[in-house]
């Protein structure tokens, strides 16, 4: 019996720690399959015509600037909306907002994290793009800016709940110590609680960034799919192609192994180094914060 | 100073005050309004034969039995998956880690699994499941694309849920004779229950939802009959979606609203059922 517990509680504690490094494994091995698949772009297509400004796959053209800037016009767009207001959001409801209330806006705003991003790119089809046509007056709703009003969207709860939780790690005694010196609360938001909780919204913003670079669904059904190169402000108003789009829509249609199919997996490898070099100084700048507030601490 | 206590400092956090508010409120209404306008556009598509019957006329006629089949069997077959191997992850984190290099190499991988772009993850599962393993496009390499996904998730709402058990029920335990794993399993993981499985039912959610790791994986434009087996493509709820609202020409739009409001009702019962096990289980906890 207890022999038998022994060698039950041995497998079992093994299996326990090889699940530990199961995300390092996945990581990597993702990674090893992006550069499998993707590498031979680099003998295939020359890099000069790689960085060209034409996207033309049928004619051999494989220009991949134009989706970069389609991917940075978009998120940046995205960016403009979800700051903003996710950021607002978060401050009201950590530091304004009653109790009551409070419960009621972050279940809601999570919800919002929860909706399929492909609904958002129908509703976006079916109502938004029309609307945006007509007030904007142009020529057709399907363009960056469409995209990137969605893309906000998607991005604010990403933005509000890191941000959120960043505005309730900073101590009591921070706002106690200010309301005491006769600040009123709002003096007390801007110039306490959100500078010291700095770091932590920063890495909101960062997130957010990084969940509008990645996302889909949305922005190939609403951003009108022309591999444009995006030069001027006026790109907003115009359509877009973005990289995550390009793959999305054109690898159900490639022949495996094809040239046109490494390409793809190239854009899959820019897009994981762009998501791996966000999240690692997103994540860093949280380490410091913390590594200083265990200095101020001791 | 004076700029500091200048008399209308109470005006202006009025004014701020009602500014904050509104943008809050800017952004909470949209959400509410695209549940309400999706419900009211799609209530009158739902009918029996909706949800119970195939597609047919170029599924511009019929019902969406298949897509509604199809995500259910992706989202059990990801549970499969990604449950237990998360769970162990957390647990591995919060019982046996210790605060040293590795164990920051696997947080830092952790938030990177979350981040990169669920296309990638597609890419990704095109090349290892599909074509390296030669599962084909089919429900185990969508499953399996999808708990890779999903994992993060997982790992850490109940690493944070198995943390938040004190370390006194662990020590009382262990003096008591208990094992660590005994320990862990009839005292820990039964404290954080509720937690993990918001966490777990949360990461579901997200995965049933999901068109794009499923795109190259596992998804099928049409389908006449149900999947017979894992080795089966299969039609799935946000894939059809988006199939029916870009891809089919002169699609009755009372179908469109339609599937999007079951899928909507699919993520939405699965986050309210989530919510209400979290704020339960917080107003039960003793500790």
């Amino acid at each position: 019996m207890e022999k038998s517990l022994n060698w039950r509680e041995f497998i079992i504690t093994r299996a326990i720690k090889a699940s530990g490094y199961s995300a390092i494994v996945f990581v990597l091995l993702i990674f090893f399959f992006l550069l499998r698949e993707g590498l031979p772009t680099l003998g295939e297509v020359e890099a000069s015509s790689l960085l060209n400004v034409r996207w033309y796959p049928i004619e051999d053209y494989y220009g991949i600037l134009p989706l970069i800037t389609g991917s940075l016009v978009v998120t940046l767009g995205a960016a403009l909306i979800a700051v903003p207001f996710g950021i607002g959001t978060a401050v009201y409801i950590s530091e304004i907002a009653p109790r009551w209330m409070r419960e009621i806006l972050k279940p809601l705003v999570e919800l919002l994290g929860g909706l399929p991003s492909v609904v958002l790119g129908f509703l976006g089809i079916l109502v938004v793009s029309p609307y945006l046509r007509v007030l904007l007056d142009l020529p057709t709703g399907l363009t960056a800016f469409t995209g990137s009003l969605l893309l906000g969207g998607i991005a604010v709860p990403t933005v509000v709940s890191v941000a959120e939780d960043a505005l309730d790690s900073v101590p009591r005694s921070y706002r106690e110590g200010a309301w005491a010196l006769g600040a009123t609360k709002w003096q007390t938001i801007w110039r306490v609680t959100l500078p010291a909780a700095k770091s932590g919204v920063l890495t909101a913003i960062m997130l957010g960034v990084g969940r509008a670079i990645g996302e889909t669904m949305t922005v190939m059904m609403v951003t009108g799919n022309a591999p444009v190169l995006a030069t001027k402000l006026g790109s907003l108003f115009s359509p877009v192609r973005t990289m995550t789009a390009t793959i999305a829509a054109e690898m159900g249609e490639v022949a495996n192994g094809s040239t046109h199919y490494h390409v793809l997996f190239f854009i899959g490898i820019v897009l994981f180094l762009i998501s791996l070099i966000v999240n690692v100084i997103a994540s860093s700048v949280v380490f410091r914060a913390k590594k200083r507030a265990e200095r101020i601490l001791s | 100073m004076t700029k500091l206590l200048s008399r209308n400092r109470h005006l202006v956090q009025r004014l701020g005050f009602t500014f904050i508010t509104l943008v809050a409120v800017a952004t909470v209404i949209p959400i509410v309004g695209v549940i309400i306008f999706i419900i009211y556009q799609g209530g009158s598509a739902i009918s029996l034969e909706f949800l119970t019957g195939f597609p047919y006329d170029g599924m511009r006629s019929g019902g969406i039995l298949p897509a509604i089949v199809g995500t259910l069997y992706l989202t059990i077959g990801t549970a499969i998956f990604s449950v237990p191997l998360g769970i162990a992850a957390a647990i591995y984190l919060s019982e046996y880690a210790k605060d040293n290099q590795t164990t920051r190499l696997i947080r830092l991988a952790i938030i990177n699994l979350a981040g990169i772009p669920s296309v990638v993850y597609g890419l990704f599962g095109l090349g290892l499941f599909v074509l390296f393993l030669q599962f084909g496009t089919s429900i185990l390499a969508a499953s399996l694309t999808l708990s890779i996904m999903t994992l993060p998730v997982i790992i850490s709402t109940a690493e944070e849920s198995l943390r938040s058990v004190p370390q006194s029920f662990r020590t009382v335990s262990i003096s008591l004779g208990a094992t660590r794993w005994q320990t862990i399993r009839r005292i820990v993981l039964k404290e954080a229950l509720p937690g993990i499985l918001t966490g777990v039912i949360l990461g579901l959610e997200r995965a049933a939802g999901e068109t794009a790791p499923i795109l190259f994986t596992g998804a099928a434009f049409f389908l006449p009959r149900l999947p017979g087996s894992p080795f089966d493509a299969t039609m799935a709820l946000p894939y059809h979606l988006f199939v029916i609202s870009t891809q089919v020409p002169e699609m009755p739009i009372q179908i469109q609203y339609g599937t999007a409001l079951v899928l909507l009702v699919f993520v939405l019962t699965m986050n309210v059922i989530a919510t209400i096990i979290r704020s339960r289980a917080r107003a039960k906890r003793q500790w």
